[in-house]
């Protein structure tokens, strides 16, 4: 399988699409742009390692693949040289660190408040930045305290209903469990009855790090766990994009896994969106959406483009009565999960992201919507919006939103925080 | 009308000729050197790439066998720059007899190529896309040879011991008195100016021409070209040489060079070594003896396809099989054949062994002037390879490396920044394009010239020097040279890049309609 990522190059008729796509040539002269490292340089990579370490300044967005139309994998070749420059070179604390989202969850929930403060506080992030290497304006997420599956783990849905699995991701279980209640209600609304499997890391912060055998032992991990759903011919559903995505496709595409569990949970993997799109093209989505007269700018994640399934965010807050949602165009907000994180790339995901912070802005609203965590955190940061997942809309919209307030939870994704706390 | 003098002057410009050159500007001869076309534009610039160990020849051809292992030990101290240490395997797929084996270990002991059989599994976790059907691999010291930079850095060593090298200078005549050699008449095919070169002795080192350079001279060389075609993979397949395991036979080879990758070759005679159409046939044949080594291997693209002529020389006639004609090099003095002196005649072998010929030349050169003068090409490393390191096929990229955008990249699938090309255009002073694409390998990438080469003219065109109308010439001339290497593999991606490349060249230049 790997060795067709690598034969893709021989589409390439160097239009030179990928180019003109790619978010972060175009704000820094560190990354060579994806044609070049991709299916050019791939020509000069023999056994060895090879010499471009610029290489690691690709992040992977992954816009590069999905604008070619050549079906070139530009970025799967990028994330496989990246892989391997990184198993010669040894993996910085700093990436293995931030790379293990579950762990850094166990250890910080318990914690949360603490964990909280310290994540927040100039001193303490300018001492990570100096010894780990996280940049200290990067955005972070708030740690929840109770994680979701704790608090998911009493609730009982209709034992009669047809069933649906969710794979929620360590973003909602640690930080944004208020998502995860939000996605079940309205799952149950449409009449269905939601499995949460025990999971864990779904192994994408590894391998976008060069860390290729640690990521899949976490798809091993996870697909055993939601395979037998899969079998049972159950889907499963998804609220993060890249999550998802790495189920569906990357694990196989990238991290060249075979195996027969993956295999039947990449089959029965939906996105989120897609799945209530789904529903609604056959006629069996709940549309009793309420008023919400908000104007809300929509920015579709580039992991969630990588699915190939459209904007279906955009066709269901369609459906929501007064809502007036603003395609945004800008492609990439810069992040790319762990990439803005580091300290010798914040500022470039930060340039990433400007006309992406700049558009949100000049709509006037301070609130967007986007599907991806990550993405969204970032959002918040560089926008100085609340960033929330569209289902979050929808929840409201069809009144499931019991204590009325505009934000259910005091989210990750809130607006920055400017006070020195 | 002008003359030059020379002790020795050299016919040809291929390895053969330029390797003589160097040997006999070595050892204190004044040399010049006279090629038809540029250096390398023969048969060693259409070789296949394969510096060889010998493995080949190892049970057929013993004596070509122990002088490969013996050049190949010695071009990899004094031509390191020239050479990639792909390491070579030999590999029986099902197709291949089972017991060709065993000679050839017989073979390889008897003849000293070293080769170490190694495990299946261990050829298929070097090579993964190998068919994972083959039997036995052995592992020999074969290595890829940039033929360009070879016959370059010898011709520019012989310059720096003195002596001229003279390309686009076509021998018209041999001045022969007296049943000797005096000298050439010559023409400067770019000035059209001739002249006569005088010389003690003339070294005919014309490879599949030689019988017609010898002719000029009254005297009889029996060589006859061996037309093999070769077919230019769009990347590396395979990283080392591979080889099947059996006796010789077409498409056997699959090698890594630079950052192609070549599978070749097929065998035919030719009547004339200049008329090499590439046959359908041939590149089928080509592709399903790729496919046995490569499954999909003729789904990957193919970048372009060539054809060179072997000298195959003949001391007796009625030879069916080019095959069967040996592999190893003809010196012939004619003194002793037909009493002509002051002339040579160096012919057939490979260009693995194009040092030893050179130096059995040259030790004929001495003979012919009664002089003794030691050969020390064996010793004396070629420029750029003074330090004996071996190229890498990442060199260009890891130049490019500390600061990725810092230059124009001119040819992007060869990596040529426009500072290279337009110091090479000026040290050559030409006009040619393709001249220029041998020395850097410009538009030899997968677009094959789509994106490089409108830019390579416009830089042309920037000095003072070429005028518009000799800009267009360049690319229009290069154009029409590259498409006869691309015609006869077009299918699947190449194809589809060449279509793109027509609508650049067709339809926004109108490249058939320039302002002449």
């Amino acid at each position: 399988m790997s060795d067709l990522i690598r034969a893709s190059l021989d589409h390439c008729v160097k239009c030179t699409i990928c180019e003109s796509f790619c978010p972060v040539s175009q704000v820094t002269p560190l990354f060579p742009g994806p044609k070049y490292a991709g299916p050019q340089a791939e020509r000069y990579r023999g056994i060895g390692v090879s010499p471009d370490s610029s290489i690691d300044y690709c992040s992977g967005c992954g816009i590069c693949t999905t604008v070619c139309p050549q079906d070139v994998k530009i970025a799967e070749i990028n994330s496989r040289a990246r892989a391997k420059l990184w198993e010669e070179r040894g993996i910085p604390l700093r990436n293995q660190l931030i790379a293990r989202p579950s762990v850094l969850g166990r250890l910080g929930n318990p914690v949360a408040p603490l964990a909280n403060w310290a994540l927040h506080n100039r001193a303490v992030r300018s001492l990570v930045q100096s010894v780990i290497g996280v940049h200290r304006d990067a955005p972070m997420p708030r740690f929840a305290g109770r994680t979701f599956q704790k608090r998911s783990r009493t609730h009982a849905g209709a034992a009669d209903a047809p069933a649906v699995v969710y794979f929620h991701g360590c973003g909602t279980n640690f930080y944004e469990p208020i998502l995860g209640e939000m996605v079940v209600a309205v799952l149950e609304h449409n009449g269905f009855r939601v499995i949460i499997p025990r999971q864990d890391c779904c192994g994408l912060p590894l391998q976008s790090n060069g860390n290729f055998p640690a990521a899949r032992s976490y798809v091993r991990r996870l697909v055993a766990n939601l395979a037998p759903y899969a079998r049972q011919g159950l889907p499963i559903v998804a609220n993060s994009t890249s999550c998802g995505l790495m189920l569906k496709r990357e694990a196989h595409e990238i991290l060249g896994m075979d195996d027969e569990d993956l295999k039947a949970v990449s089959g029965s993997m939906f996105d989120l969106m897609e799945f209530l799109l789904g529903l609604h093209d056959r006629g069996e989505l709940r549309t009793d959406f309420g008023s919400l007269p908000l104007t809300v700018p929509y920015h579709a994640p580039c992991q969630q483009r990588g699915h190939g399934i459209g904007k279906p965010a955009l066709d269901l807050l369609a459906l929501v009565p007064d809502l007036d949602t603003i395609e945004l165009e800008v492609d990439c907000c810069g992040i790319a999960g762990t990439y803005g994180l580091k300290k010798e790339k914040y500022e470039i995901s930060m340039a990433v992201g400007k006309r992406l912070f700049d558009d949100i802005r000049a709509t006037g609203s301070d609130i967007a919507a986007c599907d991806s965590e990550t993405c969204r955190w970032q959002i918040a940061h560089g926008a100085d919006v609340s960033a929330v997942h569209p289902v979050e809309l929808l929840h409201r919209a069809y009144g499931l939103d019991t204590n009325g307030s505009r934000r259910a939870h005091a989210g990750a994704a809130g607006r920055r925080e400017r006070s020195g706390s | 009308m002008s003359s030059l003098e020379a002790d020795v002057l050299v016919i040809g410009g291929g390895s053969t000729g330029a390797g003589v050159a160097r040997d006999a500007a070595l050892r204190g001869f004044t040399t010049i050197l006279v090629e038809r076309r540029d250096l390398v534009d023969g048969t060693t610039g259409r070789f296949h790439g394969l510096l060889h160990s010998g493995g080949r020849y190892a049970v057929k051809d013993p004596s070509a066998a122990v002088e490969c292992i013996a050049e190949n030990r010695i071009l990899r101290r004094v031509a390191a720059d020239c050479l990639e240490d792909t390491g070579g395997l030999f590999v029986a797929t099902p197709w291949d007899d089972p017991d060709y084996g065993d000679l050839f270990v017989k073979g390889c002991e008897a003849t000293g190529v070293p080769a170490e059989e190694i495990p299946v599994a261990e050829a298929l976790r070097r090579e993964p896309r190998l068919n994972a059907e083959i039997r036995r691999a052995f592992v020999v010291p074969d290595a890829a040879l940039d033929p360009w930079k070879l016959v370059w850095g010898c011709a520019r060593s012989a310059e720096q011991h003195g002596a001229r090298i003279l390309p686009y200078h076509r021998v018209l005549d041999l001045e022969v008195v007296d049943q000797r050699v005096l000298g050439a008449l010559v023409r400067d095919e770019h000035s059209g100016e001739e002249f006569r070169i005088h010389s003690k002795v003339v070294v005919n080192a014309a490879g599949a021409w030689a019988g017609q350079i010898a002719t000029l001279a009254g005297c009889v060389v029996n060589v006859r070209a061996g037309m093999g075609v070769m077919i230019a993979m769009n990347h590396r397949i395979v990283n080392s040489a591979v080889n099947r395991l059996k006796f010789p036979a077409d498409g056997d080879i699959l090698l890594p060079l630079r950052t192609a990758c070549v599978i070749g070759t097929t065998d035919v005679f030719v009547p004339d070594p200049d008329d090499t159409e590439i046959g359908r046939d041939a590149v089928d044949l080509l592709l399903d003896e790729g496919e046995k080594l490569v499954p999909g291997f003729r789904e990957a693209r193919a970048l372009h396809a060539w054809a060179g002529v072997r000298p195959l020389f003949e001391d007796t006639r009625d030879v069916a099989e080019t095959r069967d004609v040996t592999r190893s090099h003809a010196l012939l003095d004619h003194m002793a054949r037909e009493g002509v002196a002051g002339f040579v005649t160096i012919t057939g072998g490979k260009t693995t062994t194009f040092r030893l010929m050179a130096e059995v030349a040259v030790d004929a050169v001495c003979r012919q002037l009664g002089v003794e003068r030691r050969c020390t090409t064996a010793e004396e490393p070629l420029p750029g390879s003074e330090s004996h390191t071996l190229y890498g096929l990442d060199t260009r990229l890891a130049a490019r490396e500390p600061v990725p955008q810092s230059e124009e990249i001119i040819c992007e699938c060869e990596l040529i920044t426009r500072s290279r090309l337009e110091q090479t255009i000026k040290r050559r002073a030409t006009t040619n394009l393709d001249d220029i694409r041998r020395l850097l390998r410009l538009a030899m990438g997968p677009c094959q010239g789509g994106f490089c080469i409108y830019r390579a003219t416009g830089i042309l065109h920037h000095g003072d020097r070429v005028d518009h109308t000799e800009a267009n010439r360049a690319l229009v001339s290069f154009l029409e040279e590259r498409w006869k290497g691309l015609h006869p593999i077009l299918h699947g991606d190449q194809l589809r890049q060449a279509r793109l490349d027509d609508w650049i060249f067709q339809g926004i230049l109108d490249v058939e309609h320039l302002p002449a």
